[in-house]
């Protein structure tokens, strides 16, 4: 439990600083823009309570916020994954329930659960904190475009990582 | 009331969620309100050193955009320069401040083509008709004569180089003033030596003696540098010097340029045209 403790953490601090130092600083033709932190929210235990999600969720978001000079704009979006990922972890349960070994990545879950799961968790995310960004609706179709193609890279860069995890897990 | 407890721990994790997006939409708010909002925000001690770190470092790949701010600025500053202007009246004149107009424009731009092991070597760069570019203007850098703008599109341009068979420069010698004509020799096809023609045989010359651009033609500002002299003889009966000059301007790694308006070109050339068809 400690050992699972100390692991988030340096994943937490990983993900803050690979956002806040190096993602923040890319920008595709203004138009794209990944979000990789949100990937703690997708990594944390089946057995973790929902409000501890919620909690963690707004921590991230305020340190991911801390670095872009953003206060509250993250933040919101990444409660508000946290507590859709309840509902979906629901929604999308295998029928025999999780395992509590078991944890919400592609290795253990397949690939085509966690794309489910991520997909919609990232996409959620990212028209939240879209939207939240350009604050109305008149460019509705731009910012819809920019959500969406900005999810895109994001599991993009989601899959990568967890491509690094695959090859470690199937090596042992 | 109990019914009302009840329903709050029911709810619990909905009225969390609720809470945390009205503390996150409260900095939102206030953020924008704000702009320096201190709770959280990107100058607050730990991020701020840790960004100020980061820049030190990142600081290094914006040097090129950082040189391209600082080269604009200095083609600025080299048209406000006295040598970009000319008096108006004579040297009894007081210099003030009235007494000089402006006499040649600088503009920057970038090479974004350019050859030198051509018999006719071309530059193209990234400047056009729209930046007021017109053919006849020269070209030069830090260093020295680039080459002649030869055709103008709306926004890139063709330079003659001066690694070109048919480019004549006049130049002069900076210590004797003698001025002759600097050209490029294609045979020999080197990109960093030319020659420089007409100058007499009673002139005393001196191995790496400074070459300059004479002013005369209209085109080059005075004083501009050609290169340095790498050898001189004299051939046996001839009234002329064969000089090789070392040409300041590397060709091969050329990469940014000042276009040299001249506006007082058009004055000079339609004066001295008028001296040709008084002639005739």
């Amino acid at each position: 439990m400690l050992i699972d403790g100390i692991k988030y953490t340096i994943y937490f601090l990983l993900l803050v600083l690979i956002q806040g130092l190096i993602l923040n600083n890319i920008e595709f033709s203004g138009y794209i823009n990944p979000y990789i932190y949100v990937l703690f929210i997708l990594i944390l235990p089946f057995n973790t309570s929902k409000y501890t999600v919620l909690v963690l969720a707004f921590i991230l978001g305020l340190s991911i916020d801390a670095f872009s000079s953003t206060a509250g704009m993250h933040t919101s979006a990444t409660v508000f994954m946290g507590f859709l990922r309840n509902y979906i972890l629901k929604l999308i349960e295998p029928r025999d329930g999780y395992e509590i070994s078991s944890k919400p990545l592609a290795e253990d879950m397949g690939i085509q659960w966690f794309t489910t799961y991520s997909t919609i968790l990232v996409l959620s995310h990212h028209l939240f904190l879209f939207f939240i960004e350009s604050f109305k609706f008149s460019q509705f179709f731009t910012t819809l475009g920019r959500a969406i193609i900005s999810c895109v890279f994001t599991l993009l860069l989601i899959f990568i990582v967890q491509l690094f995890n695959y090859k470690k897990a199937s090596r042992r | 009331m109990r019914n009302f407890i009840q329903f709050l721990t029911k709810n619990s994790f909905i009225f969390l969620f609720l809470f945390l997006e009205l503390v996150s939409f409260t900095l939102l708010i206030k953020n924008n309100n704000y702009q320096n909002s201190k709770i959280v925000n990107s100058s607050n001690f730990l991020v701020g050193n840790l960004f100020e770190t980061i820049s030190n470092i990142t600081d290094y790949f914006y040097l090129k955009t950082e040189n391209e701010i600082l080269r604009t600025q200095n083609s600025k500053l080299l048209s406000a320069e006295k040598k970009s202007f000319t008096k108006i009246f004579g040297n009894t004149v007081q210099i003030n401040d009235t007494s000089y107009f402006q006499k040649y424009v600088y503009t920057a731009a970038k090479v974004i083509n350019n050859s030198t092991n051509q018999r006719e070597n071309y530059i193209t760069i990234d400047k056009g008709a729209i930046n007021g570019i017109k053919p006849g203007m020269a070209v030069i850098n830090s260093d020295g004569v680039v080459g002649i703008v030869k055709n103008v599109s709306a926004n890139f341009s063709t330079l003659i180089s001066m690694l070109h068979q048919k480019n004549s420069i006049s130049g002069k010698i900076k210590a004797s003033n003698y001025y002759g004509s600097a050209v490029w020799d294609s045979d020999k096809n080197q990109y960093n030596t030319a020659f420089l023609k007409e100058i007499p045989n009673h002139v005393q010359l001196a191995i790496n003696d400074t070459i300059v651009t004479s002013g005369f033609s209209s085109i080059f500002p005075e004083g501009i540098l050609l290169g340095t002299i790498k050898s001189f003889e004299l051939p046996k009966g001839s009234n002329f010097y064969t000089i090789e000059i070392n040409l300041s301007v590397d060709f091969k790694k050329l990469s940014h340029v000042y276009i040299v308006k001249s506006l007082l070109k058009e004055e000079q050339t339609q004066l001295e045209k008028l001296n040709q068809e008084n002639v005739n």
